[in-house]
């Protein structure tokens, strides 16, 4: 084989677009966590880390190497298996939620046709990973804050099916490659204008998804002291928190995709717009979980079976309906 | 429709919300970068106390001893040592004996001397360990003798770090102040 045949190979395409999405993942975990400090301390007006690098940028690199440094624990009564399971579940399957994200046409690490479906199934194991963490730690805050996980990402699984589920009519495809070609003729042709209801239905139950706040229930560090992570310390609290911020790239990165156009933008290449979407929607999350307070559990299912769940059943029937109208 | 109508008002508080943190993103940060600057409102401030020196002698306390802050300190971190001053420089004027032997009946005891006996401050001595800042001392003090310092970024490795001979202080600022004038 010669070298550019090793090269075109697509398992050399996979593994190297691997090796750059975990470097993408950890450098944005780096990013994510100082800018989250940041906008929390510019809305409290203080100015966040500030002392480590040019405006305390590298502070979350050094808080990094104090995780990895720290001796790892596990509590008395723990289920060894099950509690170390759960972090490392938790950050692995999302290298495979960035495998079909289109970042640009030619910078798509594999255009699976079912993009959409890979990235709602492997987000899901999430879930387990917490489920597992809570039930193996042997600590009643770390069961509670993996019980309200489960019926919390159960939940709020229907409604962001149902507001994907209307793109997927619209687009007639799962491929998140289709999906972002057929919104690429500009600002007007991004979805967002067409499916607005989807797109607020889409981003309320990613947040809740994501357990950010104001839905962030199983961690609810006023209430369960951390939640699900009550036990951990060092780098398996490490790697449940890189993989929080990693499934926010992954939630704005599937929201850019279905409904802001992707790449599409003017002057930059794609690449640039689609992570300046990105990261505009991941400020938004940030201004909410700094703005709103947390919801109690049972006004959060309320939200979710009273209002998201009929309201994006109403969507999706609208829009099949028009669909075959028009058809 | 009362339901849809809470809803919405819901819906817009949650909008008015996001403004409000909004806008405080944009405004300029209050936090004073401490080792490179410091705040200035300390005009208010409750240090330690320190003596305040008479008008006319920079060197001396208006400090008349009579202890009414030792008394008045909950926490009793005042410590005053004091010396006579005036006109009985040895003190013998006081020793009043009542030796039975002095007085014999007929005569008279010396009377008192004319001119006051002034107490003037040894040492002050302030375990700042132990106070609350309650400022009771400020307060009860009759000569205004005492007042806060305005030591806001005091700091010490060891509990001796913070106890303070405010005499000696009184002077090394009044030297302090002398050399700045000079």
């Amino acid at each position: 084989m010669t070298m550019t045949e090793i090269l075109n190979h697509p398992l050399t395409q996979i593994v190297l677009g691997m090796v750059l999405i975990l470097a993408f993942v950890g450098v944005n975990g780096l990013i994510l966590v100082w800018m989250e400090r940041k906008v929390v301390g510019f809305i409290q007006r203080r100015p966040g880390p500030y002392e480590v690098g040019p405006q305390g940028i590298l502070q979350s690199l050094v808080d990094g190497v104090k995780l990895i440094a720290k001796q790892l624990v596990t509590p008395r009564g723990a289920d060894r298996f099950l509690f170390w399971l759960g972090p490392m579940l938790s950050v692995t399957p999302v290298v495979v939620c960035f495998l079909p994200i289109p970042f640009s046409p030619a910078l798509t690490t594999m255009d699976v046709n079912l993009g959409l479906l890979l990235i709602l199934a492997f987000s899901g194991i999430n879930v387990l990973a917490l489920c597992a963490a809570g039930w193996g730690s042997n600590n009643k805050y770390a069961l509670i804050g993996a019980a309200r996980a489960v019926s919390q990402s159960v939940a709020y699984e229907i409604p962001l099916l149902l507001s994907v589920l209307c793109i997927a009519f619209q687009t007639g495809s799962l491929s998140l490659s289709a999906i972002a070609a057929d919104q690429s003729r500009g600002l007007l042709s991004w979805n967002l204008w067409v499916q607005p209801l989807a797109f607020v239905i889409f981003f309320i139950s990613a947040t809740a998804e994501t357990n950010r706040a104001p839905f962030d229930l199983p961690e609810a560090e006023s209430e369960l002291t951390a939640g699900f992570h009550t036990e951990y310390s060092g780098m398996g609290f490490g790697l449940f928190f890189l993989a929080e911020y990693t499934y926010m790239i992954v939630v704005c990165s599937v929201a850019t995709v279905l409904f802001l156009g992707a790449y599409d933008g003017p002057f930059l290449p794609g690449p640039w717009w689609f992570v300046l979407k990105v990261y505009a929607l991941i400020l938004a999350l940030m201004w909410f979980r700094w703005t709103f307070p947390r919801v109690r559990f049972d006004q959060l299912l309320n939200l979710c079976w009273k209002w998201l769940i009929p309201l994006g059943l109403v969507n999706l029937l609208a829009t099949a309906l028009v669909l075959k109208l028009v058809e | 429709m009362p339901g849809l109508a809470k809803t919405v008002k819901g819906l817009w508080s949650l909008l008015v919300g996001l403004g409000v943190t909004g806008v405080e993103f944009f405004r300029p940060q209050l936090t004073v970068h401490y080792p490179r600057k410091e705040v200035d409102n300390l005009a208010t401030y409750r240090g330690h106390i320190d003596l305040v020196a008479r008008e006319d002698d920079p060197l001396t306390p208006r400090c008349i001893v009579c202890r009414k802050c030792v008394a008045a300190c909950p926490s009793g971190c005042i410590d005053i040592e004091s010396r006579l001053v005036g006109a009985a420089p040895s003190g013998d004027a006081r020793e009043l004996s009542l030796a039975p032997g002095l007085v014999v009946s007929g005569t008279r005891a010396a009377p008192p001397p004319r001119e006051k006996i002034r107490r003037e401050v040894a040492a002050f001595r302030l375990n700042y360990n132990l106070c609350s800042l309650c400022g009771l001392c400020v307060q009860t003090c009759p000569v205004q003798s005492l007042a806060f310092s305005r030591e806001a970024y005091l700091c010490g490795s060891s509990r001796s770090d913070f106890e303070f001979e405010l005499l000696e202080r009184l002077r090394r600022r009044a030297a302090a102040g002398r050399q700045q004038a000079a």
